[in-house]
């Protein structure tokens, strides 16, 4: 597990469970490679065992019921979970060949190349334009920052709206164009990545379905990881689709979440390997 | 279980607005609620009752020499006697608590909340200062004299103001720090992930955002231990705040008074009430307090309106 960093010759990548198989993959397609991943919180283990390939320019969705680790998982590849001192990684999640979890790769570097968008919109409570400019600030990028804020607010499809009030603040906007605006100030710094964590959650159909074509959109640039509640919206917008589900451990009354399938979403969608995907995916249990 | 049926010469309309009409009695609802206002007016009583006499008892100072009174020396003879000396020592106290307490304290509580992996020695820690906030200010006032009096004199110069102000900085540190803490506590995480997200240090997250969101709390904070520290009689006492005649009387902006023996709204008030003279123990005493009430009102209505214009600015208005 450790000298996946040294990997250079194509390999072979098969989805667990799956017949389909993508042949001779890559590397420099494949972003991230979770092998093994074990998330605890202090001695409570939340997430057993979780491996999984994420490729470039590609959409993935994590889906499960509530509990079943999918935003832990997500929040191991930019590592915010640093931020939660009991939080524990074991594994490797490599990105692009280096461990993100080496004691000598910086949190700092990795969040600037692998963005976050939030569960709930949270826009920093200043203007529009420093909400955006706030990013490239800190990264030392220091030319032209009205271009940048505008190139960002464009690509989240938000600059028409919000051209002529760019200096009034943030916290004046709707849900949907507080989100938006989210993802204006994530994408400002050009990550390569884009973690979304149900993005969706708090926001009405149209504002919703907004969001959804901008990740159509962004997907010519960005690679996507999004934990989505929404099973329609993990078969609309992915191409790839994880299954997680939480186990109850029986002496101690906890739940512990496993990855059950990881699959093309057609297929997760229309012939699940795995039963638990069936019934989850027709809506018989979750 | 509601029943909505036709009652002999009644529709089902006249049920329904029968029974929704028909208020209960909250027998107990109305008496919790008449208890409360009971004891918010308890409160409120008290304390016009204690400004009232005040400003009554005061009056023939307050309307006969105001100006004569704030910019006169102590004396002996009650028709002289003025709190400037007083005022002045108080305003130093308070100039000890802001360079001295502000930032050591605010410092203090970024650093445990911020920065302090959460531990069994932060708990200690945390406990310890708040048991400290507790602690009697006679006792920070032995304190200072063993300290700053005796072991420091060399740098206070004994029996001073600056040996006052620094033990009642020491006294308002903890509330400093822990209404810090609590206005670091009430930043949302959102905010601080946010930060993180876009791949900014701690320093640029606490610095952008915490800081600027947490300002209201913290000047609130702030402003609260100062109002505290400028009615401290006690520490002051024991530090060695002159009683009685104090001769020199600097003016307001020299620092060289830090090194003499001073007085303090407070000390001056205890002093005052003392003393066996009717006009010193009834009509200065009360003038001052009245005096005293209206500085530290007016610290704590600008803090208030600061935290407004901060808390508007925070949600975009």
């Amino acid at each position: 597990m450790s000298d996946v960093s040294a990997r250079t010759e194509p390999v072979q990548i098969n989805p667990p469970d799956s017949e389909v198989a993508d042949i001779e993959v890559l590397p420099e397609q494949m972003v991230f490679r979770v092998e093994g991943l074990n998330v605890y919180y202090g001695d409570f283990r939340a997430v057993r065992d979780v491996t999984i390939d994420v490729r470039q320019r590609e959409i993935t969705a994590f889906i499960g019921p509530s509990g079943c680790g999918k935003t832990t998982v997500l929040r191991c590849f930019n590592r915010m979970n640093d931020l939660v001192e009991i939080a524990r990684v074991e594994g490797t999640i490599s990105y692009h060949g280096v461990d993100l979890y080496e004691p000598a790769v910086d949190p700092v570097e990795v969040r600037r190349r692998i963005g976050m968008v939030f569960q709930k919109p949270n826009p920093f409570p200043k203007s529009i334009y420093e909400n955006v400019s706030f990013g490239p600030k800190v990264a030392g990028m220091k030319d032209n920052m009205d271009d940048m804020v505008e190139r960002a607010l464009t690509r989240a499809a938000l600059w028409d709206e919000v051209k002529d009030r760019l200096k009034s603040s943030a916290m004046g906007l709707s849900g949907g164009q507080q989100q938006r605006l989210c993802i204006a100030r994530t994408i400002a710094v050009e990550p390569e990545v884009v973690l979304m964590d149900e993005p969706c959650s708090a926001l009405d159909p149209i504002a919703t379905a907004r969001i959804e074509d901008l990740m159509q959109e962004l997907k010519n640039d960005y690679t996507i990881i999004i934990v989505t509640h929404n099973m329609q919206q993990a078969a609309r917008v992915s191409d790839r689709t994880a299954f997680f589900t939480a186990e109850v451990n029986p002496e101690s009354d906890t739940r512990t979440g496993i990855l059950v399938e990881f699959d093309r979403t057609e297929t997760m969608f229309s012939n699940p390997a795995d039963e638990r995907t069936e019934n989850y995916v027709t809506g018989r249990f979750g | 279980m509601v029943t909505i049926g036709a009652v002999a010469g009644g529709t089902a309309r006249d049920v329904v607005r029968a029974q929704l009409t028909g208020r209960r009695r909250d027998v107990r609802g109305v008496m919790f609620k008449v208890a409360l206002q009971l004891s918010l007016l308890t409160a409120l009583l008290i304390l016009v009752v204690l400004l009232v006499t005040s400003l009554v008892e005061g009056w023939p100072v307050l309307s006969g020499r105001l100006g004569e009174f704030l910019t006169s020396r102590t004396s002996t003879q009650p028709g002289d006697a003025g709190i400037s000396q007083a005022l002045k020592g108080s305003f130093w106290i308070g100039v000890c608590v802001v360079v001295i307490a502000f930032p050591i304290g605010i410092g203090s509580a970024i650093y445990l909340e911020e920065y302090a992996h959460k531990s069994r020695l932060t708990n200690l820690i945390d406990l310890t200062i708040r048991n400290l906030a507790g602690v009697p200010s006679i006792v920070f006032g032995i304190l200072g004299f063993a300290v700053f009096v005796k072991t420091l004199d060399g740098f206070t110069g004994g029996k001073t103001l600056l040996a006052g102000g620094i033990t009642v900085a020491v006294l308002v540190l903890p509330i400093v720090i822990i209404t810090a803490a609590e206005a670091l506590r009430a930043v949302p995480t959102g905010i601080r992930e946010a930060g993180f997200g876009v791949g900014a240090t701690r320093w640029e997250v606490i610095r952008s955002h915490v800081l600027p969101y947490a300002a209201p709390g913290i000047l609130t904070g702030t402003v609260l231990a100062l109002a505290r520290a400028l009615g401290e009689a006690a520490p002051l006492l024991l530090v060695g705040a002159v009683l009685g005649r104090l001769g020199s009387d600097p003016g307001w902006f020299d620092a060289g008074q830090l090194q003499e023996q001073f007085i303090a709204m407070p000390t001056i008030i205890a002093d005052w009430a003392g003393l066996p003279q009717q006009e010193f123990k009834g009509e200065l005493t009360a003038a001052a307090i009245v005096v005293m009430l209206v500085v530290v009102l007016l610290a704590n209505t600008a803090a208030i309106l600061l935290r407004n214009r901060y808390e508007k600015k925070r949600h975009g208005l």
